[in-house]
Parts: structure tokens; C-alpha cells; sequence
């Protein structure tokens, strides 16, 4: 828990104070460069400052802090991947998620709810038993579960999906939590911001400077910054960085669409995934379904909604719980997703010396926010990659060397 | 409900379509090196702007080319594929 909540019960005056400075004008220079002031660009500032020392940085964001894919997915948090890397990786990322409430002195509403991935055949069964070996043997609580048990945790829920779908089975992943997904960004700006960390908000990146094959400075929308290293953190907008520097990439972006509900009484509790009817949702403190589903079918750069998207969600939702029938959905919204063949991210280095990428985060990127700071700032810091990442590094399809995560996948792509 | 003009069945509801990516020259695989067949293989267009395509409408199984504004969701035009594969 955040200590400084006594604080509040104890003051008389409210003693919050203002997350972040706004820095006046760019400095002509910094150490490092971090393009985009999402969770996992002030991640990285934040590791950058305390781990590293580096706190000659900015943090450039052409929005507002914590506007694109921060803000905008379904905050579930898991570590059950099908790849021994993924694991490592995301349980790496579980174990900082425990820790950093009280790391930031901020509430994050951290909450764990226990996994469930919804399986209605047995081929599903089947990889289901696959993720819960691959886990077990890598320490990460996951267990290949039966139908009674998936009833005794979710009542509520019509085992026959209307029968055309019958739930067989699950796996179950004990770890698996929500967090406010806002906070996580405040809190990584806060803490970055107090090490000297400075965050340009209103402030684009027009172009990136590169002689003799290395980075040396940075064209914004207020002028041009010298810097010999780039840390590209901006999820759906990696394309259009890349084209700045001249590299192709395999990352495609298709737009990913979620809703809410109104608040009702609190019925769910664990999260709930079905790969076979597209649909993941958990119900949020306030008593709000948070719900996602497939990306949009094709190529978008665009954060529309459709009705489609609604339709096809709800009528997947009343495959599970007929009863929210009369429910009604207040909000709907898009991020854009950075694709990758594999279902794997692209991070590290790259053929351009000072240019480092985190991206082809796609639709599950929230969850990886801390690891990401970790590990993209030590490769920021060294300029060698973190051991952590190298399943996820630039080269790989070049070399025909994917790393396979697609069956993990929150649901069918 | 959004629409796209089928060349061969006319207006028809997107829900109809799939998407087939956007439409690339192959390299001679007895030509090309490692690298460009790797860069053929996986690397893409992910920026956005107004591309040429490939859909196809499901139901007929008739595949054409669509060239769309992939930042505004909007197609232009839509046409079948024997004006590009010449």
C-alpha cells in the first residue's frame, strides 16, 4: 500500500501537489531522447534516472501524457505466454507490477483477480495444458482446469454459451490482475520528472537526424534537440518514425476497439478471456465491464469506432452472460496496434547506431509496461541489449528466427 | 453499415469483404539474395497513406483491388486485378 495515503487521513489540507513540472522550453541538448510519453516511454525515463544515472532526458509526446494505448487498453495483467521467453519476460514484469504502488507512492488500484482463459474445444484444451507445463516449469502459477471448476469461479457464466460453444475447460492463472492504467503513466512521469527527467508534452517529432549511420539529433514541431541516442516508444506510430530513419520493419497496424459498460453491482471477479468468441473482459472496481475483442479486420491507422466492432462484442458477451441483455455500453474507443508477425515485440537496437526501438507491442503491451522501462532503459544505458529481450530483437526475421507467441494471444487474431 | 463497391457484385456491406494486405511486386526467388527474399517475406508498408490493396468479396470469392486512404478508412476506388498483374 502507498504510504502516503496515511497522509491524506491524517492532513487537513489536501496534500497533493501538481504530478509534473511543464518544462518552459527545450533544452539544445540531451543525453537521450525518448519519443513518446506513454507507460512505457516514462517507464523507461524512470529506470533511465534512478538505475542508470541518466537524467539529461526528454521525453517527447506529441498528445498528452498517457493518451494513446496507455489510456486506452484493458489493463489486465498476466504472465501465462506460450514461449519460455514470453514467460520470463512477463512474469519479470508481474514481479515489478507487485512492488510499484509503493515504489511510485501512488495508488494503482493493483488488483489481483486470478486468469481465466475460456477453452471451448479440445484443440484449445490442448494448448491450454501446453501454456500451464511451459509455466509451471518457468515458476509462473498456471494450471489447466476443468468445467466444474470454471462454474464454482463464475457462476454467473452459461457453460453452453448458448450452445453452440460449450466451455470445456480453462487455464487458469492466479496471477492475472487489473491496474488503473492512467496511474501507471503518472506515476512513472512523477517519478522520472522529480529525478530531472523533463516531459514535452504538444511537442512532435518531425524528423530524426542521422549522420554516418548514427543518430545525432531530433527535428520537433519547437525545434530541432541534439542527441546521440532515440528511444522510440510509440506503439502504433512506429511506422512513421521508422520511415524518418530509412528502416523497414515488419510491423503492420491494424486498430484494436474496446468498450464499457455502465456500473452494476459487482458479479465477476476473476478476468475472463475466450479466444473462440473474441472476448475479454473483467469488471472494474466501480462496477464497470471492461471489454475488448479482436483487432479491426483490416489495415487502419485511425482510432474510429465501429458499429460493427459493438455489435459483434455484445453478441459474444450474451453468448456468455445472457443476463446483461438490458446492460447498456457507455463508451467506446480504439488504440492503435503495432502488428508483428510473431505476436512477439521488436526491442533493442537496431542497424542504426543510437537509434533503439520498443514497439510491435500490439494488443499487449500494457501489461509489459514495467519490463519494458527495465529493460529498454539498460539497453539505452549500455548499448547492448538486455538479455531479457534478445527473442525480441530487429534482426530476427531476417535470420527466419520467430519467436511464436501467437498462442498466447488474448484471443484469435 | 459501411459499404464497398464490389467490382463484379456492386455496393455490398464491408462485413462481406476480407482484407488480403496491400498489393507488392514478388522478387524472382532464383534472383533474389537472403536479404531481399527476408525483406519481401516480412517486411511491410505500416505506415499510413493511400494504398492499393487486395479485398476479396467472400460470398463470390471474387478477389479485386481496392486502393484505400488508410488513415481516413476510405476507399477510393475499387477495380479488378488485371489492370495491376499486366
Amino acid at each position: 500500500m502507498p504510504y502516503r495515503l496515511l497522509k491524506f487521513a491524517l492532513s487537513r489540507r489536501h496534500p497533493e501537489p501538481r504530478m509534473f513540472r511543464v518544462p518552459a522550453a527545450l533544452k539544445p541538448a540531451y543525453d537521450v531522447v525518448i519519443i513518446g510519453a506513454g507507460g512505457h516511454g516514462l517507464a523507461a525515463a524512470y529506470y533511465l534516472a534512478r538505475d542508470h544515472g541518466i537524467r539529461n532526458v526528454a521525453v517527447l509526446e506529441k498528445g498528452y501524457l498517457g493518451g494513446g494505448n496507455t489510456g486506452r487498453n484493458t489493463t489486465i495483467i498476466r504472465s501465462n505466454y506460450l514461449t519460455p521467453e514470453g514467460v520470463r519476460f512477463y512474469d519479470e514484469s508481474l514481479r515489478l507490477w507487485r512492488d510499484l504502488a509503493t515504489d511510485f507512492d501512488l495508488n494503482l488500484f493493483y488488483s489481483q483477480r486470478g486468469h481465466f482463459t475460456l477453452a471451448h474445444t479440445d484443440a484449445a484444451m490442448r494448448t491450454m495444458r501446453w501454456r500451464a507445463e511451459v509455466n509451471k516449469h518457468l515458476g509462473v502459477k498456471s494450471e489447466a482446469v476443468d468445467a466444474a471448476f470454471v462454474k464454482r469461479a463464475i457462476p454467473m457464466i452459461d457453460m453452453e454459451c448458448g450452445g453452440h460453444a460449450p466451455i470445456l475447460g480453462a487455464l487458469y492463472h492466479e496471477p492475472g490482475a487489473i491496474a488503473r492504467h492512467d496511474a501507471v503513466a503518472w506515476g512513472y512521469g512523477r517519478g522520472a520528472d522529480r529525478r530531472g527527467v523533463e516531459i514535452h508534452q504538444q511537442t512532435e517529432v518531425t524528423g530524426i537526424e542521422v549522420t554516418g549511420g548514427r543518430v545525432v539529433g531530433v527535428r520537433t514541431s519547437r525545434g530541432r534537440i541534439a542527441t546521440p541516442k532515440v528511444l522510440c516508444a510509440v506503439a502504433g506510430y512506429t511506422p512513421r518514425i521508422l520511415d524518418m530513419v530509412g528502416l523497414r520493419s515488419p510491423i503492420y497496424v491494424h486498430a484494436l476497439q474496446a468498450m464499457v459498460s455502465e456500473a452494476i453491482k459487482p458479479w465477476l471477479d476473476p478476468i475472463i478471456v475466450s479466444g473462440s468468441l473474441h472476448v475479454y473482459l473483467s469488471q472494474t472496481a466501480r462496477g464497470e465491464l471492461v471489454m475488448g475483442a479482436s483487432l479491426d479486420p483490416y489495415e487502419v491507422q485511425n482510432t474510429r469506432s465501429t458499429l460493427d466492432f459493438a455489435e459483434g462484442l455484445a453478441a459474444h458477451m450474451l453468448d456468455l452472460f445472457p443476463f446483461l441483455g438490458d446492460v447498456k455500453v457507455v463508451r467506446q474507443w480504439a488504440g492503435l496496434a503495432d502488428m508483428t508477425p510473431d505476436f512477439a515485440p521488436i526491442m533493442g537496437t537496431t542497424p542504426l547506431e543510437g537509434f533503439y526501438l520498443d514497439s510491435g507491442w500490439g494488443t499487449w503491451g500494457f501489461k509489459a509496461t514495467p519490463v519494458c522501462g527495465k529493460t529498454m532503459s539498460h539497453t539505452v544505458a549500455t548499448g547492448a541489449n538486455h538479455p531479457l529481450i534478445r527473442a525480441f530483437e530487429f534482426d530476427r526475421f531476417e535470420r527466419f528466427e520467430l519467436t511464436g507467441e501467437k498462442g498466447a494471444a488474448s484471443v484469435g487474431h | 453499415m459501411k459499404l464497398m463497391n464490389c467490382p463484379l457484385n456492386g455496393p455490398r456491406p464491408v462485413l462481406e469483404f476480407a482484407f488480403g494486405g496491400e498489393l507488392r511486386a514478388m522478387p524472382d526467388p532464383d534472383r533474389a539474395s537472403d536479404a531481399q527474399w527476408a525483406d519481401y517475406v516480412w517486411n511491410r508498408n505500416g505506415a499510413p497513406g493511400v494504398k492499393r490493396e487486395w479485398w476479396c468479396h467472400v460470398p463470390s470469392g471474387f478477389w479485386f483491388i481496392a486502393e484505400r486512404d488508410t488513415l481516413r478508412d476510405v476507399v477510393i476506388a475499387t477495380y479488378p486485378c488485371e489492370a495491376v498483374l499486366r
